[in-house]
C-alpha cells in the first residue's frame, strides 16, 4: 500500500517533469530570438525556400499552437520529418536507439559487474593490499579518458588478435551473439571509467555502512564479518550506489558519443551530432526531448529503486 | 565455579593502553555493574568478553566461560559463541537495528544464524521472544520496521534479539543512557527479569551510579582502564575505600548552593505559544495536516531566576528553545524579552537577540573544529551594532574565557586540543562574552561525566552571581534540575503540566506525570541509612 502511493507521487512528479522540460525545450529552440528556418537554412537561403520551410514547419501558426501539436505528435510516435534527411525523425531515432539502448545497458552491466566485486572486496580489506591495489586501478580508470581506453582496445583485440572488428555495427538481423560482439568494444571502453567511479563508490558507502552501530549488532548476534557485510552491509549502501547507476546510465545512453564516432557506432549521440552540424532543428528537438524522457524515466526507476531498498522512504511518501 | 571469570586482563589498540589488569568474576543468575567515567575502559572491558574487540588490538590474560579461556578460540568459534552463549545489548537503540529489516527477520537471525531450523520455526519464536520482552504481537507484528517504533520499543527489539537463544551472559553496554526517565525505568525492570527468569549473568556498564545503585549485586570500578574498586553493592556503598569511588559517589550527588535572588521583574515572558509543524499529506492532493509541538504555553522568567524546563523527549522542549531564541516563528502567541519580542517579520530581533545567549548539549558538535577558540567564542559580537576592536575585544576574550575558568593563552588553541568538560566552558564563555541577561541551557551538562558535571553547575552557580545572569535550564535530568534552578516547569505533550519552586515540585508533585517522572527517577541510596 505505502509502495503504491509512493510510486504513484513519483509518477505524478515524472509527469510535472516532462511537462517542464517539453516547455523549455520548445521555449529555448522555438521561441528564443532569430527564426528557426533561416537558422537551418543559413544565411545564403532564398526567400522562397525559407517561406517553404516556415510553412513546413508550421512558423505561420502561433506559438501555443505549435506547441501543442509538436506535443500530440511525440505522444502518438509523430516526431516530425527531418529537414536534411527527408525522412521522419521517429524511424530514425528508432533505428538509432536499437544501437544506443543496448549498448547502454550492456555497458552498464559490464560497468555494475566489475564496480560490484572490486567495491566489496576493497571496501572489506580496507586499508590492506587488496584495497590499496583495486583505489590504485580505479584511480586510472577514473583519470584516462575512454576513447584512450577504445584505442587501446581496438590495437589490442581488433589489430593485434583479431578477436573484434575495429569498429562498425553488423545489425540485430545477424543475431543476438553478432550483435552484442560488435557492441562489445565500445560497452568495455564506456564501462571501464564508469565502474572505476562506480567501484569508490560502492567501496565508501560500504565503509559507511561498515561503522555503523547495527554492523556490531549483526556481529554480536553471531555472524560473521562476511555475512554481515552481506546481510546487513550490502543494502544499506545502496542508495548512493544506484543514485551513481541512474547518473551513468543517462550518460551512456547520450554521452556515448565519443565512443560512438571511435567505433563508426550508428547510435544516438552521432545523430544529435550530426543534426546539431546540420542545424537539423526537428532532429534536435525531438531527441533532446527524448532524452530527457530517458533520464527523467531512469530517475523515475531509481526512485523505486531507493523505496524498494529502504523502507522509511516508503513511510515518507 | 564463575560463569565469567576475567583474569589479568590487559588491552591495548595500536600502543594504547586501554585496559590493564582487570580481573573480576560474574556468576550465574547474578548482577555485576561496571560503573566508571568515559576513558575509564569500561566499554572495552565488555567488547572483550565478546571478543569484538577493534582491529590492532592485543590482550594478554584470560578469560574464562565457564572452563573454556575465550581468548584462545578461533573465530569461528567466536561466532557460535556470540549471540548464543552471550548477548549483547547496545547503548544507541535508534542506530543499533538495521533500518531496511523487519524486528522479525532482526531477531530471527538470531535463531537462525545457531541453530539449523526452518525459518517459519525462527520466525515462531521470533515473536515469542518479542512477547517476553514486552512487544506483544497483536500490536508489534514481526513485519515492523524499526522506524515504526520509540526509541523504548527499540531497545527492546535489540534485547530481543540478545536473549533469543537464552544466552548463559547478557552483556548490556549503558542501555538507558539515550532513553527518558521512565522509559529507563522499564527497560532496567525488563533486564532485571530476564536476568532473574533465566539465571542468566548481567554485565552491567553504566555511567550512572544511581542505576548501578538500584540494581546491581556486585560494583565494579573502572578508572583509566584499572579496576579500582570492587564489591558486593551495599558492601561496597557503605565502606567505600578507594578515593576514586568516593569521589564519583560525591559527584553524582553533588549540589550547588546557589546564591539568593530577589527575582521579580519579569524577563522573559511567554504567552499563549503554539508552534504547529506540518505533516505529509495523507493523500496526493490532500491538504498537508498539523502535529502542534508547542500548545499554549505561557510562562515567565524572572531577571536572576533560574528556571527549569524539564520534560521527555518529544515533550516540545526544542521546539520552544527555537521560538525562544528567535530561530522559528510561533504560529500563535508571544515571545518577549526585556518587553521587546524575540522574533520580528521573518528574522531573529537582534537588539533582544544580543541579550540572550545558548549552550548546547554536544560540546563536540557545537564548534566549528577549524576555527581557534577566540574566533569562536566572539561570534556573538556580531549582534552588536559596534562590537569592540583591538585591546577591548582581546579584554573581551580574556575576561570571558578567565570567568569561565580557562586561561588567556587558551583564546589561540583549536577545539580539538580540549576535553569535553573544557569544551563546555568555552560554549559558556561564549554565551558570557556579550554580557547577556539570559542563558539557555539546553541539555548543556547532559553529555559530561558526573564528576565534569558538578565542577560545571558550580561554575554556572558562581556566574549567575558575578555576572547577574538569568538562567533556562532545560534537561532531562531531574537530579540536575532540581540543584540548579528556583523554579521549574514540567512539560508534557507541549504543554505545561505543573510549575512552581522546585524543591516543592520534587518533595510534594502534584500532576500524576510529574508524579511517575520523578519516580522513575533513578536516585542514590542514602549512604547512612545502609546497612552492610
Amino acid at each position: 500500500m505505502l509502495m503504491l502511493r509512493y510510486t504513484l507521487k513519483r509518477l505524478l512528479s515524472l509527469v510535472i517533469s516532462l511537462a517542464v522540460a517539453s516547455v523549455v525545450i520548445f521555449t529555448v529552440i522555438e521561441v528564443a530570438p532569430g527564426d528557426p528556418a533561416s537558422f537551418m537554412l543559413g544565411m545564403n537561403a532564398q526567400p522562397e525556400t525559407l517561406a517553404a520551410l516556415r510553412t513546413e514547419l508550421g512558423l505561420d501558426t502561433s506559438k501555443p499552437e505549435r506547441y501543442f501539436s509538436w506535443v500530440a505528435g511525440m505522444l502518438s510516435g509523430d516526431f516530425g520529418t527531418s529537414y536534411t534527411y527527408r525522412t521522419p525523425v521517429a524511424d530514425m531515432v528508432q533505428q538509432r536507439m536499437w544501437v544506443s539502448l543496448p549498448l547502454a545497458l550492456y555497458a552498464l552491466t559490464l560497468s555494475t559487474l566489475i564496480a560490484f566485486p572490486a567495491g566489496i572486496y576493497a571496501a572489506s580489506r580496507r586499508g590492506r593490499a587488496g584495497d590499496v591495489g583495486v583505489m590504485g586501478a580505479t584511480q586510472l580508470g577514473v583519470a584516462i579518458p575512454n576513447f584512450w581506453f577504445a584505442m587501446m582496445l581496438v590495437l589490442l583485440f581488433s589489430i593485434k588478435l583479431r578477436w573484434f572488428a575495429a569498429g562498425g555495427f553488423v545489425g540485430w538481423d545477424k543475431g543476438l551473439f553478432a550483435g552484442l560482439h560488435s557492441l562489445t568494444l565500445p560497452a568495455i571502453a564506456l564501462a571501464l571509467p564508469q565502474a572505476a567511479i562506480l567501484a569508490r563508490v560502492m567501496r565508501s558507502a560500504l565503509l559507511d555502512v561498515l561503522g555503523e552501530d547495527f554492523m556490531r549488532t549483526a556481529r554480536a548476534k553471531g555472524l560473521t564479518a562476511r555475512q554481515a557485510l552481506w546481510r546487513h552491509g550490502l543494502r544499506n549502501a545502496m542508495i548512493p550506489v544506484l543514485t551513481i547507476i541512474g547518473l551513468q546510465f543517462s550518460f551512456l545512453l547520450a554521452g556515448g558519443i565519443i565512443i560512438e564516432q571511435v567505433f563508426y557506432l550508428p547510435g544516438l549521440g552521432r545523430l544529435i551530432f550530426q543534426s546539431i552540424s546540420a542545424r537539423d532543428l526537428i532532429v534536435v528537438e525531438s531527441v533532446t526531448m527524448l532524452l530527457v524522457f530517458a533520464v527523467i524515466f531512469v530517475n523515475f526507476t531509481v526512485d523505486l529503486a531507493y523505496a524498494a531498498v529502504d523502507p522509511r522512504l516508503r513511510a515518507r511518501a | 565455579m564463575s560463569l565469567l571469570s576475567v583474569q589479568n586482563l590487559t588491552l591495548s589498540i595500536h600502543s594504547f593502553d586501554i585496559l590493564h589488569d582487570v580481573s573480576f568474576n560474574i556468576d550465574a543468575g547474578e548482577i555485576v555493574a561496571i560503573t566508571g567515567e568515559s576513558g575509564s575502559g569500561k566499554s572495552m572491558t565488555a567488547l572483550a568478553a565478546m571478543q569484538l574487540l577493534p582491529q590492532g588490538a592485543r590482550t594478554t590474560g584470560r578469560i574464562m566461560l565457564g572452563e573454556d579461556d575465550i581468548t584462545t578460540w578461533d573465530e569461528p568459534a567466536l561466532c557460535g559463541l556470540r549471540g548464543n552463549d552471550i548477548g549483547m545489548v547496545f547503548q544507541e537503540p535508534m542506530t543499533a537495528l538495521n533500518p531496511v529489516k523487519t524486528i522479525g527477520d532482526q531477531v530471527a537471525e538470531t535463531i537462525l544464524v545457531h541453530e539449523r531450523t526452518t525459518k517459519a520455526q525462527a520466525h515462531k519464536r521470533a515473536a515469542e521472544t518479542l512477547e517476553r520482552v514486552g512487544l506483544p504481537n497483536d500490536r508489534f507484528p514481526l513485519s515492523r520496521f524499526p522506524h515504526e517504533l520509540s526509541g523504548g520499543q527499540r531497545q527492546r527489539v535489540v534485547i530481543a534479539m540478545a536473549i533469543a537463544l537464552r544466552p548463559r551472559l547478557l552483556i548490556a553496554d549503558e542501555p538507558t543512557t539515550a532513553l527518558d526517565v521512565t522509559t529507563q525505568a522499564q527497560i532496567l525492570a525488563l533486564l532485571v527479569r530476564l536476568a532473574r527468569e533465566d539465571g542468566m549473568g548481567l554485565m552491567m556498564i553504566t555511567h550512572d551510579l544511581a542505576v548501578v545503585a538500584a540494581m546491581a549485586d556486585r560494583i565494579i570500578v573502572m578508572r583509566k582502564g584499572e579496576v579500582v574498586e570492587q564489591g558486593a553493592t551495599v558492601q561496597l556503598l557503605h565502606d567505600m575505600q578507594h578515593p576514586y569511588t568516593k569521589m564519583l559517589f560525591a559527584a553524582s550527588a553533588h549540589e550547588v548552593t546557589l546564591p539568593d535572588t530577589n527575582a521579580t521583574a519579569p524577563l522573559l515572558e511567554v504567552k499563549g505559544v503554539c508552534r504547529d509543524y506540518r505533516t505529509p499529506r495523507k493523500t496526493v492532493f490532500g491538504k498537508p495536516g498539523k502535529f502542534r509541538a508547542v500548545n499554549n504555553l505561557s510562562f515567565s522568567l524572572n531577571r536572576g531566576e533560574r528556571l527549569g524546563l524539564v520534560g521527555e523527549s518529544g515533550c516540545g522542549k526544542s521546539t520552544l528553545t527555537r521560538a525562544l531564541l528567535g530561530l522559528e516563528a510561533v504560529s500563535e502567541g508571544t515571545i518577549t524579552l526585556r518587553g521587546e519580542p524575540v522574533f520580528t517579520g521573518t528574522k531573529p530581533n537582534l537588539a533582544v537577540r544580543r541579550h540572550m545567549q545558548v549552550v548546547f548539549q554536544d560540546p563536540y558538535g557545537s564548534f566549528n573544529p577549524r576555527h581557534r577558540v577566540a574566533r569562536q567564542i566572539t561570534e556573538p559580537f556580531y549582534l552588536l551594532d559596534t562590537p569592540p576592536t583591538g585591546a577591548a575585544r582581546q579584554q573581551a576574550i580574556d575576561d570571558a574565557l578567565i570567568a569561565v575558568g580557562l586561561t588567556p593563552a587558551d583564546a589561540d588553541k583549536y577545539i580539538h586540543e580540549f576535553s569535553g568538560g573544557q569544551r563546555q566552558r568555552i560554549a559558556i564563555a561564549r554565551a558570557l562574552i556579550i554580557r547577556p541577561d539570559l542563558i539557555i541551557f539546553d541539555e548543556a551538562v547532559s553529555a559530561l561525566d558526573v564528576s565534569v558535571r558538578a565542577q560545571i553547575l558550580d561554575l554556572l552557580a558562581e556566574l549567575c552571581a558575578s555576572h547577574n545572569l538569568s538562567y533556562l535550564f532545560i534537561s532531562h535530568d531531574l537530579s540536575v534540575v532540581r540543584t540548579i534552578t528556583d523554579r521549574v516547569l514540567v512539560m508534557k505533550s507541549g504543554e505545561i503540566v505543573e510549575q512552581g519552586k522546585t524543591e516543592e515540585i520534587f518533595t510534594n508533585p502534584q500532576h500524576p506525570y510529574t508524579k511517575s517522572l520523578i519516580d522513575a527517577a533513578p536516585v542514590l541510596p542514602d549512604l547512612k541509612g545502609l546497612t552492610a
